[in-house]
């Protein structure tokens, strides 16, 4: 019989205490020295064909007839309170079909039924950044309902507005909630020990502001929904990490049971952790559609994208580290502001790496997620990690220098073998091993240690080049989490389908399910086929998000073809005249001591029949702590002349548990690597005074191309972590993109000798600290 | 060839797409794009940026990649235009579309017929070009999940 239990759910850093329906497991983790068959195994992507013929449909894909264009009228303005607005010419215009903002939108929908976090409506009256949306104009086509925002008339009161988060935190700064400027109303605050002894105990201390840039996630396929109602279901295609999500959000406006809400994400051009939950724009278009009875087609356009969709927050951090002589960390201490913009319902965790990654008694951090007049807070592929890792690395750097020691050498020294703030056992810290397996591969003893006269000492120049060689370490979650469900049916053809609501990011999701599934089953990858994404088709299955698909929906996917494969045997023990022990399944063929048939040829005997299995996500252990972990090792190029820096290689070593694929494994590596590098080097939104974007677009915004990439080595410890789940997995999706910018930065100064605390680092940047080396000053 | 047509009108011309001769209709103003997704439900080509920043709407018109985002259709008239639906012959995958899966040179995918069909045109005037070659002529082409390190050895390996 299944059980409700009580058991802890982590999400990018958000710990929460959650019911999970679970069921009695099926199976054992499989032993760290098991040969597996097909799991583990470099298999190429199970829906490669789709996606390299065209044939994918991705939800800006889809026309449907007389479907109708949704586009926002954005704000121009900061902070303003809007007095009104006129319609009445847009509405002329043939082809309108309805113009929805903050004064009309109760006549469309029970807006009380819709709650958003901290304030945020529809349309917000004031508006609180440029780009807020303040009305959306439903029309034939996309030209009329752009013509058609051109003939709103909008009048507004300037409001007095703020655009850093440092003086927005300050009391007499411009207000934008009811509740002050902080998420939550108030810092988040973390201390252990005793800092300012630990200052007093330090040999050396060693401090610095650092200052990240606003990172746009910038996915390929903007934001997008369509949603068709027939009358009795609402069907929402969406470019989603959330299906699940989603249906109950336009189930609950629309005030439908979930079950007459389908949503499909079969394919999704890039979310990187932008596309959780339903969009307005889903919820707008959803309610058009119920209104006109005409599908509602609802894309955002690279603009809107850039400014409107989400960011990695820009932060300030101040960060003090103080050390005894022989490199002993004594005190970590960390303000930092977060800039989430307009609006966000949590404070990425930028302080988790001064917490979590190294062993130091005294701590203390003191997070301020700060709202301004500037475009909204979204998840960024381990938010807050990113920018956390680069100051706190840039610093171990230092104090390396300071100390006359090796960095990496420093970091070992302050390894933790346990949760340093709780004295926990990690279920498994490949940590050490990672920094060996990296150092070794770099050749970090010779290139960083060898042949230098001493240490900190500038490069050499060599034909306008000098050369530099730095790491960084990681570490995140990715542990995974019930609620998860799965079923795998068999066929009388010998075939096996997955079902399950999960999404695939082009992460290699439906890889990954079909070789657990095969090798569970003991049936050829060929037989599995997998259907995800779908509402209507799967069951529950959480979002993809925070490392933890595979983690999360892989064990119930194991689960259900456990008992798919039981009940397979139990057929063909009966049809065999064998007992169920004495049968194994192997590659789709039931040996036995005396005989070989296949699946088929047993099925066969039975007309009509279908196996059912069904499996739960188990809960994760509650006696220990789960992490990934890892470290990066880069080499960079700088240019004296014209301060380029060019990133030559990068080697990635990474301990995400049992590796399931590492051909898809060592891409998602190379993806995290190289949205990281653009943090480091050249990502950053930019504002005007007034905060508008100045570089909303693909053109102003760089992130790298083909022309940038280095020479990447993805190195994964790749052991089995059976304590975590049946499978012994852990996650890969957002660890790589953790340390590679700190790992830069660090090069950097062993190449030039400038530390650089502002990212990114940009070519006038360097340009400039050259410059005043040579001056002098 | 150019002609004079009124911002309002709209003339009836041929495009060759994939081999096969298509009757459109458009104004002056339609991009191929805009042409080849709605007109014709050739979705394989995306929109991304809508103004020649990205690649993700590279079509071949004439064998050249062109960004069909920023080409109008009515200066496609006559010509031949292979769209990534067009690549494959009889149900087999072209060489490079192979090397893709094989080498996982996609994430997503949302950029990848894009890709394809710039490496397509590479390879057709340079079968065996250089690494520093293929990111030269990959280079307009963005690729936000980062599979350049996978794009870069497919490209090395279709021809081996
Ligand atoms: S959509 Fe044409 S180049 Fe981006
Ligand atoms: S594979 Fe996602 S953008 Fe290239």
């Amino acid at each position: 019989m299944p059980k409700l239990v009580k058991t802890k759910v982590e999400n990018e850093g958000r710990v929460t205490e959650e019911y999970a329906w679970v069921e009695e497991p099926k199976t054992t983790p499989w032993d760290v020295e098991e040969e597996l068959r097909v799991v583990g195994k470099p298999i190429a992507r199970v829906d490669g064909v789709e996606r390299v013929t065209g044939a994918a449909k991705y939800t800006t894909d889809i026309q449907l007839p007389r479907m109708v264009h949704g586009n926002y009228v954005r704000s121009p303005h900061p902070h303003a309170r809007i007095v009104s607005i006129d319609t009445s010419e847009a509405e002329k215009i043939a082809g309108v079909r309805g113009i929805i903002h903050s004064k009309n939108i109760a006549n469309f929908a029970n807006v009380a039924n819709i709650r958003f976090a901290n304030h945020r409506d529809f349309f917000n009256d004031p508006v609180r950044f440029v780009g807020d949306e303040v009305a959306a104009v439903f029309a034939d086509s996309m030209e009329i309902a752009r013509a058609a925002a051109q003939k709103i008339r909008i009048e507004y009161e300037l409001l007095p507005f703020v655009l850093d988060a440092e003086a927005a935190a300050q009391p007499d700064a411009p207000q934008l909630t009811q509740n002050g400027n902080l998420v939550d109303g108030k810092p988040s605050t973390y201390a252990r020990g005793d800092v300012e002894k630990g200052f007093a105990d330090a040999a050396v201390i060693v401090e610095g502001v650092f200052t990240t840039g606003a990172q746009v996630h910038s996915a390929l396929e903007t934001h997008s929904s369509v949603a068709e109602w027939d009358g009795k279901t609402m069907t929402i295609y969406e470019s989603s990490q959330d299906v699940v999500g989603v249906q109950n959000r336009v189930a609950k406006l629309l005030n439908l049971d979930a079950a007459r809400v389908r949503v499909i994400a079969s394919y999704i051009g890039g979310a990187f952790g932008a596309k959780f939950g339903a969009g307005k724009f889903t919820l707008l278009g959803a309610l058009m559609s119920n209104k006109l009875r005409r599908p509602v087609r609802f894309v955002l356009d690279r603009k809107g994208e850039q400014i409107a969709a989400g960011q990695r927050s820009a932060t300030k951090q101040y960060l003090k580290l103080g050390a005894k002589k022989d490199g002993t960390l004594t005190a970590i201490q960390l303000t930092n502001y977060n800039n989430v913009g307009a609006y966000a319902s949590w404070n990425p965790y930028t302080e988790g790496p001064a917490r979590e990654l190294y062993a130091c008694e005294n701590v203390q951090t003191t997070s301020y997620g700060v709202f301004t007049n500037t475009p909204p807070f979204a998840a960024f592929r381990a938010p807050g990690f990113v920018e956390g890792i680069f100051a706190l690395e840039a610093l171990m750097d230092e104090l390396a220098a300071k100390l006359k020691m090796d960095p990496l050498a420093l970091r070992m020294k302050n390894y933790s073998s346990v949760f340093p703030e709780n004295g926990r056992g990690y279920t498994s810290n490949g940590l050490l091993d990672a920094y060996q397996e990296g150092a070794r591969a770099i050749g970090w003893e010779e290139k960083k240690n060898g042949k230098r006269e001493t240490r900190n000492e500038k490069r050499e120049t060599r034909n306008g080049i000098r050369r530099g060689i730095g790491m960084a370490s990681q570490i995140w979650y990715g542990a995974g989490a019930p609620p998860s469900f799965a079923i795998v049916k068999i066929s009388t053809d010998a075939s096996a389908t997955i079902l399950t609501a999960t999404q695939d990011l082009g992460t290699g999701t439906k890889t990954i399910l079909c070789q657990i599934a095969a090798e569970e089953l003991g049936f050829p990858i060929e037989r599995i086929d997998v259907e995800i994404a779908d509402t209507q088709a799967g069951p529950f299955a959480g979002a993809s998000g925070g490392s933890m698909t595979a983690s999360s929906i892989g064990p119930a996917v194991r689960e259900a073809a456990a008992d798919a494969r039981q009940q397979l045997t139990q057929i063909a023990a009966t049809i065999l005249k064998k007992r169920a022990k004495e049968i194994r399944i192997e590659n789709g063929i039931v040996k036995t001591r005396d005989s070989e048939k296949s699946v088929a040829e047993i099925l066969k005997e039975i007309d009509n029949m279908q196996i059912l299995g069904h499996g739960s996500r188990n809960p994760n252990p509650s006696e220990y702590e789960i992490r990934t972990f890892g470290a990066q090792f880069v080499e960079v190029a700088v240019d004296v002349e014209t301060g380029e820096v060019r990133v030559e290689r990068v080697v990635a070593s990474h301990d995400s548990g049992r590796i399931l694929n590492p051909l898809t494994v060592s891409s998602q590596i190379e993806g995290g690597v190289l949205q990281s590098m653009g943090f480091a080097l050249m990502e950053q939104r930019v504002l005007d005074a007034n905060g508008a974007s100045l570089n909303a677009n693909l053109e102003g915004y760089h992130i790298p191309t083909i022309a940038d990439t280095p020479k990447i080595e993805t190195h994964m410890i790749d052991r089995a972590d059976p304590l975590a789940n049946n499978l012994g997995v852990k996650g890969v999706g957002e660890p790589p993109i953790i340390p590679t910018a700190g790992a830069i930065a660090n090069a950097i100064y062993d190449a030039i000798g400038v530390r650089f605390y502002d990212a990114p680092i940009t070519r006038d940047k360097v340009l400039d600290a050259l410059e005043r080396m040579e001056r002098g000053d | 060839m150019s002609r004079i047509v009124k911002s309002d009108e709209r003339v009836g011309i041929e495009l060759i797409v994939n081999g096969e001769r298509e009757r459109v209709n458009v104004g002056p103003s339609r991009f191929l794009s805009d042409v080849l997704r709605e007109d014709l439900g050739l979705t394989g080509l995306k929109v991304s940026c809508g103004m020649a920043n990205c690649g993700a709407c590279t079509v071949l018109v004439d064998g050249t990649p062109v960004y069909s985002c920023i080409t109008l259709a009515l200066d496609c008239e006559g010509r031949a235009i292979t769209t990534i639906e067009g690549l494959s012959q009889d149900g087999e995958l072209h060489p490079v579309q192979r090397a893709f899966v094989e080498y996982d040179a996609l994430q997503c995918g949302f950029c990848t017929s894009g890709q394809i069909l710039s490496m397509t045109a590479l390879l057709e005037k340079n079968p065996a070009p250089t690494e520093e070659e293929l990111r030269q002529a990959m280079s307009g082409n963005l690729c936000r999940c980062g599979a350049y390190v996978k794009i870069l050895q497919a490209g090395m390996n279709v021809n081996r």
